[in-house]
């Protein structure tokens, strides 16, 4: 029975290989080097993938105007996963064995990451994401990178930001379950408010795409918070913060880097107004390689102000053109010793050093909502 | 106490919209004895004619205007019902004489092909938009119970169409069509029942209703996706069955069941991930001990 059905599959799989071999034969894979990405470009956290694509795309832009990587081009084949579970490791495994890719750049929610990494580190194939938090990601394998922090440390800047300057003793915690991401934070933030001498007034969950949450936030106003801490994503979050003022819950709530979209405005309006959360960087920072940055972000996608995923986007291009140039070449396990040997490699959202466990080490700034946009409040150092 | 009220409204503001969603599958169901599963994409469909609706009325009418609203819920409504109408002429009435799971699936199909166009870049894009406030909204505190006139419209609404359909289903001439079609078909038109015009009617008045309970679902949480059906119309579905399928007042008892109940098990801090696992197992074991659904006995009518 197995073998004729395994007769049968193939015939279209000879059919598709040949077609793969001819599709191979322009010899293009020789004159430039072929990296991958895959985004969320639809679906719920578009605007993510969105960004974070945008920012790579201006980097690889840039690159190829100077000249390329040790005198090959750069080319950028890009997949988009929908935001939907089970599509990332469809596009991750098309980009290795169809696309002959050299290293894989993607995403920013850690659950998606977390799908693309085993199938990166099985295939020997370098993976930096650009803004997966989550500590698990890099754990899958010695071929998996980041460029951003990781949530114990974002949990803690933000446990610290609670105690020092928001001086709250109490806070409710509201966690979306469906997504590590969330989870992750929750836990860090959650270890390091108690150790500061905070109580957790009360631990809620939600599922993603849920929109009514009145029957947790009734339960987490009668817990009498100084605040509520919720790591979720934007779309979430505004819903949140909406139903939270209809309910009379009007202590400040904070988040982390999931809630960086300007979506958050446009549905929040006045009810995300005043709240804080932790991110990757700040577009009204002063230094020179941030402005260059934002200008060239601007000219090149219509005047949009660069947000903190299209910051990372744009490092995590610059970080493996740097992989590569410092390998001498375009292959696989070469580009992984040189990323992996990272020492200080100059980022739009800082100064990044490789540790160990191939996370990246680097400062965080938390911003505040504020008359319908994202103001800079304080930087922490790790 | 005032925890426990809060809850209640929280909770009937939810159920009521699970209930007008459940009103639309029972109708269909009731009539047809088959489950149109695109229900929920009208209810998408709904809210997304509102959503484009709303700047040219609001021009006429003003901004949050009332007069304004119910035209906008009037235009969606029959966007709606003309869209259902479509819908059941091109994909289920071709199946008609088939065996009743092949129209299941084509359901289930409809349902799909109206998601993923919807999410094309060109049509509404998958990403999350602002639904515009088409009511000026008040807010009301007693002690320490906070509600606004959302909360009260939504249940208000439903009761309202609640009444509207009983008395279409048993006070008019194509009410009584409409129950002769779902006791035999074959008999109805043996006696002059124009069976393909009631049916019609019947998917136009229950994607009408989709629509307006699309449009309140929006008015709730202002944010709109084309996804935005399939969680609630899923939990109408069930409402309708708990309830009793096929029976109108059985919906909207399942549909207040189902709101409260998640509403006061997700307001449990330590139960709070639990929540529609423990929710529908409560739901199965009331469907252990009434197959039919709380009001679903087989003496009373069905529509």
């Amino acid at each position: 029975m197995l073998a004729r059905l395994l007769s049968r599959a193939a015939l279209p799989l000879s059919l598709s290989f040949a077609l793969f071999l001819t599709g191979c034969g322009g010899g293009s894979s020789e004159s430039t080097i072929k990296v991958g990405e895959f985004a969320s470009l639809t679906g719920k956290e578009a605007t993510f993938g969105t960004s974070s694509h945008e920012g790579t795309l201006l980097a690889f832009e840039e690159l190829n105007a100077a000249g390329g990587v040790l005198g090959k081009k750069l080319e950028l084949i890009t997949e988009d996963n929908q935001t939907k579970p089970g599509e990332t490791a469809n596009a991750v495994n098309k980009l290795i064995a169809k696309d002959n890719v050299v290293a894989i750049l993607g995403e920013v929610a850690s659950g998606r990451s977390l799908e693309a990494a085993p199938i990166c580190q099985q295939s020997k194939i370098p993976m930096i994401s650009p803004a997966s938090t989550n500590p698990k990601v890099t754990e899958t394998g010695d071929y998996i990178f980041r460029v951003c922090f990781i949530d114990p440390f974002q949990g803690t800047v933000m446990a610290n930001f609670a105690t020092n300057t928001l001086k709250a003793k109490k806070i409710a915690v509201f966690t979306d379950v469906k997504s590590d991401y969330s989870k992750g934070l929750a836990k860090y933030f959650k270890e390091k408010f108690v150790a500061n001498g905070g109580t957790i007034a009360a631990e809620l969950d939600f599922n993603g795409g849920d929109k009514d949450f009145k029957g947790q936030l009734t339960a987490i106003k009668s817990s009498n918070p100084d605040g509520v801490f919720v790591p979720g994503y934007y779309t979430d979050v505004a819903l949140i913060c909406i139903q939270a003022k209809q309910l009379g819950l009007n202590v400040p709530m904070f988040g982390g880097d999931g809630w960086e979209s300007s979506t958050l405005l446009e549905i929040g309006k006045e009810a995300v107004e005043g709240n804080y959360f932790s991110t990757h960087y700040a577009a009204d920072a002063a230094t020179d390689k941030v402005k260059n940055f934002v200008e060239a972000y601007k000219k090149r996608f219509g005047g949009k102000v660069p947000d903190a995923m299209a910051a990372l986007g744009y490092d995590s291009a610059y970080f493996l053109a740097d992989g590569i140039k410092r390998a001498a070449t375009a292959e696989p396990a070469k580009i992984r010793e040189a990323l992996a040997a990272t020492k200080e490699f100059d980022a739009v959202t800082g100064k990044i050093a490789m540790n160990e466990k191939r996370d990246a080490v680097k400062s965080a700034v938390i911003l505040q909502v504020k008359g319908g946009a994202f103001k800079y409040v304080e930087t922490v150092n790790p | 106490m005032d925890w426990l009220l809060q809850q209640s409204i929280n909770g009937l503001g939810l159920g009521s919209i699970y209930a007008l969603i459940a009103l639309g599958y029972t109708m269909v169901y009731g009539i047809l004895r088959f489950i149109n599963f695109a229900h929920s994409d009208v209810l998408m469909l709904g809210a997304f004619s509102a959503f484009y609706l709303e700047p040219q009325v609001s021009r006429l009418f003003g901004r949050e205007s009332v007069v304004g609203a119910i035209m906008i819920v009037i235009l969606a409504a029959g966007i709606c019902a003309v869209l259902g109408m479509l819908i059941e002429f091109l994909a289920y009435r071709p199946l008609r004489n088939r065996p009743r799971l092949t129209v299941l699936i084509t359901a289930i199909g409809v349902s799909l092909f109206i998601e993923f166009t919807a999410q094309h870049e060109k049509v509404f894009s998958a990403k999350t938009q602002f639904f515009p406030r088409l009511l000026p909204e008040h807010s009301f505190q007693m002690g320490n119970v906070f509600f606004n006139s959302t909360d009260l419209l939504v249940p208000v609404v439903t009761l309202l169409l609640l009444a509207a359909m009983w008395f279409i289903v048993q006070k008019t001439r194509i009410g009584t069509a409409m129950r002769a079609v779902s006791y035999n078909q074959q008999a109805a038109s043996l006696m002059g029942v124009n069976v393909n015009r009631i049916i019609s009617f019947t998917f136009g008045l229950g994607s009408a209703l989709a629509a307006i309970a699309g449009i309140l679902y929006a008015m709730k949480a202002p944010g709109i996706e084309p996804l935005m059906g399939v969680q609630p119309g899923l939990r109408a579905f069930i409402a309708a069955v708990l309830g009793g399928i096929g029976n109108l007042p059985g919906a909207v008892v399942g549909g207040l069941v189902l709101g409260i109940l998640e509403t006061f098990l997700g307001g449990i801090p330590w139960l709070s991930s639990y929540r529609d696992g423990i929710a529908f197992a409560i739901l199965i074991l009331i469907l252990l001990f009434k197959p039919a659904g709380l009001l679903g006995k087989a003496t009373v009518e069905k529509v």
